[in-house]
């Protein structure tokens, strides 16, 4: 994929109605900004060569993530971490290859499963997709994983020192040179993305290559992809590829297909790295459905204020009542 | 079970593989939801270990069945340690509740309770936050959550307050020991009290405001039960600390402090269902169960004992141990629903069924 050419201080011709809500460079107080620039990785043509995972870690500089041998797969660095900001699952699964699954020839009331959506209640999910197949069906599905730098961050949100920041480009980036390793962000995120790193102390993540942003590169991730499973590029770009491709699965039978982290409306006002799948999130150890934390926050301290009413009043009484006890 | 992954210890030796773990024969799909499963023990449901376990009272919750990448977390768990983490959340609401027990026992004459409870305060804000500082990555930058204030962060308002309330509470302990510049400790004790109920509280919002599924979801109950869990630890303070005819109000927020502790817990419990099963499993259940019979003890002895010196000591005791027990359940409660998959999972796809249908 040729790099793509940001420029800086071009103001984005966005609607009036547009301006706001959604866009999260704007909300961060930015005036003169390039595009929300993000990743769509479509997992459906990841061969899992893990190329993403080496470039990321050379050109980040980011030290050895423990040298591991899990036995359970191909997948060795087993989730993101402060040390693995690019990771490539493995899932084995005895079903048909995803392409030859015309997605019809079931014995399933199909008009039930229409009302039910892409949602399986665990009760029911003896019909997912996952469930073990006949011997001899066999795929492999490989997705390389990647912070979701979301729309309503809650990693930024919790943030107590301002380390966590949103960069023009809409991304979500730590300042290591302000980190106090408060751990805060960490289990914060819904995805498991940021951690801390032991031997240093501060939270660390993806920072969608910044420094490679800046000076108009992709990151390096989408750079070393073979297959452009990884692609990089302006927000609403990647959205429209994205919704073509989930069109053109589909009619070739790939029923499974979805889009997780595409729609604005989610838990997390949608994902600035967003993914093609072939089966349901948890299957990639992904969130069905993710909430950013802070959604509930106005409510949590409306709470917190009634809490310590009650305390003030238990203390009242108790003096009131310690007159006789 | 991620630990067994993360440290490899299997070895190919003379006599054959040794420490070889179940890993390598780990399936993906519905099947890694299935813990009998991993060891080969045949098909089914979650096996019945894990559920064996689960005592008084807690909601029956169905035997879930669901898909996760190999049984790991889909969150990372927080990296607090329980002793500085814990130990603060303890003493936050130990400080707080202690703050007011000290300013009503001054205005109502009780020189004695006023004095301890001031000190408590005082030695319990300083000790939660060496805590605070000695559990960050990077201690020397502790003065770095000064920078900025965020109320999207209860982190950044809790250092804030605490940066008001400590001082106040080393100047009114100072002034009621050495008795000097009463009117200033006069204002101190006034201005604790009114930072107390937040210290005491907003530590709730703090373990709230995460992805911690035990945490997140119990958020409306967890500051009744902190701001409860509290009163029960600075009336054990004043218990175990001032004479016995000056610990009328002690046992009367002892009665609260149980009361409504107990109460917000077990609603809480009810309301989340599946998410409150660490609650009573585990590590965190057997601390949660400890705290619960130390405040039943404590708060019967301190009832029946109202006369005696060492029935009060020993209740005060015995009240303080069962704050701190109910805050490392707390913590350790969510933890195990941090690590385990299935209460990340399972609930989500409830919800996602129930916006559908």
């Amino acid at each position: 994929m040729a790099p793509v050419d940001i420029q800086i201080g071009h103001r984005p011709n966005l609607g009036g109605a547009v301006l706001g809500d959604t866009d999260p460079a704007t909300q961060g107080g930015y005036q003169n900004h390039p595009p929300r620039m993000g990743f769509f990785t479509d997992t459906s043509v990841c061969i899992g060569c893990k190329a993403c995972e080496v470039a990321c870690k050379t050109w980040n500089a980011i030290p050895e993530d423990g040298l591991v041998f899990t036995g359970m797969s191909m997948d060795n660095s087993q989730g993101l971490g402060a040390s693995t900001w690019r990771h490539v699952a493995f899932i084995e699964q005895r079903k048909p290859m995803a392409a030859q699954d015309p997605g019809v020839f079931h014995d399933q009331d199909v008009l039930a499963l229409a009302g039910q959506g892409s949602g399986t209640s665990p009760d029911q999910s003896a019909m997912t997709p996952t469930t073990p197949g006949a011997n001899g069906d066999f795929r492999w599905l490989m997705a390389s994983d990647v912070c979701k730098h979301c729309t309503h961050a809650a990693c930024l949100d919790v943030c107590p020192t301002g380390s966590l920041f949103r960069t023009e480009f809409g991304t979500v980036v730590v300042q290591e040179d302000i980190c106090n390793g408060c751990g805060y962000c960490i289990p914060a995120c819904p995805y498991g993305v940021i951690d801390q790193r032991k031997e240093d102390g501060r939270a660390w993540k993806c920072t969608l290559c910044y420094d490679r942003l800046s000076v108009g590169q992709e990151p390096a991730c989408a750079k070393a992809c073979p297959t452009n499973s990884i692609q990089f590029g302006p927000l609403d770009e990647l959205r429209e590829r994205a919704d073509a491709r989930l069109a053109r699965l589909h009619e070739a039978g790939v029923a499974d297909a979805r889009l997780y982290g595409r729609d604005p409306d989610d838990g997390v006002g949608g994902d600035g790295a967003f993914f093609l799948l072939l089966d349901e999130p948890e299957v990639y150890g992904l969130p069905p459905d993710p909430v950013v934390t802070t959604r509930d926050l106005p409510s949590m301290w409306r709470h917190v204020a009634a809490a310590a009413a009650t305390l003030v009043g238990g203390a009242l009484a108790a003096f009131v009542a310690g007159r006789r006890l | 079970m991620t630990e067994q992954i993360a440290s490899s210890s299997s070895d190919v030796t003379e006599n054959g593989l040794r420490g070889a773990r179940p890993d390598r024969d780990a399936v993906t799909g519905v099947a890694t939801g299935q813990r009998g499963k991993r060891g080969g023990k045949g098909r089914g449901k979650r096996s019945g270990k894990g559920r064996g376990r689960q005592g008084d009272g807690a909601p029956t919750v169905p035997d879930a069945e669901f898909t996760s990448y190999y049984n790991l977390p889909v969150i990372n768990k927080p990296v607090w340690s329980s002793l500085d983490i814990a130990g603060y959340l303890f003493l936050g609401g130990l400080a707080g509740a202690a703050s007011l027990l000290g300013a009503g026992a001054q205005a109502t004459g009780r020189p004695a309770l006023a004095r301890v409870s001031k000190v408590g305060a005082f030695g319990a804000g300083v000790l939660s936050l060496v805590g605070l500082v000695h559990d960050l990555g990077r201690p020397s930058r502790f003065l770095n959550m000064l920078r900025v204030f965020k109320v999207t962060s209860p982190m950044s308002v809790g250092s804030w307050i605490l940066a008001g309330y400590v001082p106040l509470t080393g100047i009114a302990a100072a002034s009621s020991l050495f008795g000097k510049a009463p009117r200033i400790g006069m204002a101190a004790t006034a201005g604790s009290a009114l930072l107390g109920p937040a210290v005491a509280s907003y530590t709730a919002a703090l373990i709230s405001d995460t992805a911690v599924p035990a945490w997140h979801d119990g958020y409306p109950e967890m500051p009744f039960v902190f701001v409860g869990s509290g009163a029960t630890a600075a009336a054990g303070l004043g218990l175990l600390t001032a004479p016995v005819n000056q610990n009328g109000p002690s046992r009367a927020m002892a009665v609260f402090g149980v009361g409504t502790e107990l109460a917000a817990f077990e609603r809480m419990k009810r309301r989340i269902g599946m998410t409150a099963e660490p609650y009573s499993q585990g590590r965190g259940g057997g601390y949660i169960r400890a705290g619960k019979i130390l405040s039943m003890v404590g708060l019967a002895g301190t009832l029946l004992g109202r006369r005696s010196r060492v029935l009060s000591t020993v209740s005060g005791a015995a009240l303080i141990a069962a704050s701190a027990a109910t805050r490392w359940g707390i913590f350790h409660a969510g933890m195990q629903s941090a690590t385990d998959p299935k209460y990340t999972i399972v609930p989500q796809r409830e919800r996602l069924r129930e916006v559908i249908s």
